[in-house]
């Protein structure tokens, strides 16, 4: 299953990267899952999703909990707590 | 409804002229957001910002008796004292255009996708979401937590 991860503002600093496509493997069909799985590449992927308070998780660009389902296609943004206004 | 993240400063007279022109329009308020002590660097996710700050103003205007709302968010490089954010409702009556111009803003402080990197001699940071803010918002019954652990 292939889906797009986006990460913004200090995680985006902290994993060196924007984002990415990545294959899931066929047992993940959540965010929790796909979170844990980001989380499971140690190293600053470790780090960043440690605190589940830091991190914000938005499924196709509204703002969901761990339980919602991913699914192939989806666009998966993860960023820290919102500092806007 | 007038949503629109952009770089360039607004001009508030402007755009409450805008919401002015209805005969139905009783009252307008407006909150312009202001760079304090700090230069800032803005960064958004573009696309959910806006579809985001649509489904605030759908929100306001489900609670109050809205006639039309203007919000504006700037991104970017922005220096001390430059505008950074405007909202505009207007509605019949002023109790209705103020409690919707508040409830956005808190609204948005929690809930959209920006952040704030400040520019201090000592070297750049993010800034951290404030408990305050959820505080504010949750008045209004709302919660940035969308995200339960």
């Amino acid at each position: 299953m292939k889906l797009r991860i986006l990460f913004f503002a200090g995680l985006r600093e902290q994993l060196g990267t924007p984002g990415e496509e990545i294959e899931l493997p066929p047992d993940i069909t959540t965010v929790a899952g796909l979170r844990s799985h980001l989380k499971a590449r140690g190293g600053p992927y470790e780090t960043a999703f440690a605190d589940k308070s830091l991190v914000r998780i938005a499924v196709n660009q509204e703002l969901v909990s761990l339980t919602t389902p991913v699914k192939a296609g989806d666009e998966v943004a993860f960023f820290p707590p919102v500092t806007g206004g | 409804m007038k949503i629109s993240v952009q770089r360039e400063h607004f001009d508030l007279g402007v755009e409450v002229a805008n919401l002015s022109k209805d005969a139905s329009v009783g009252a307008v308020a407006s909150f312009v957001g202001v760079v304090r002590d700090v230069p800032m660097t803005l960064e958004h996710y573009a696309g959910m910002t806006e579809r985001e700050i649509a489904r605030i103003v759908e929100e306001a205007a489900s609670r109050w008796k809205i006639l039309d709302a203007t919000v504006i968010h700037r991104y970017g490089e922005l220096k001390p004292t430059e505008q950074i954010v405007l909202v505009v409702v207007a509605s019949a009556h002023r109790g209705d255009a103020f409690a919707a111009c508040e409830f956005i803003m808190d609204y948005l402080k929690t809930r959209a996708p920006f952040w704030k990197k400040e520019h201090r001699p000592e070297g750049a940071r993010w800034v951290e979401a404030k408990s305050s803010d959820d505080q504010a918002a949750e008045r209004w019954e709302i919660r940035q937590g969308a995200v339960k652990p």
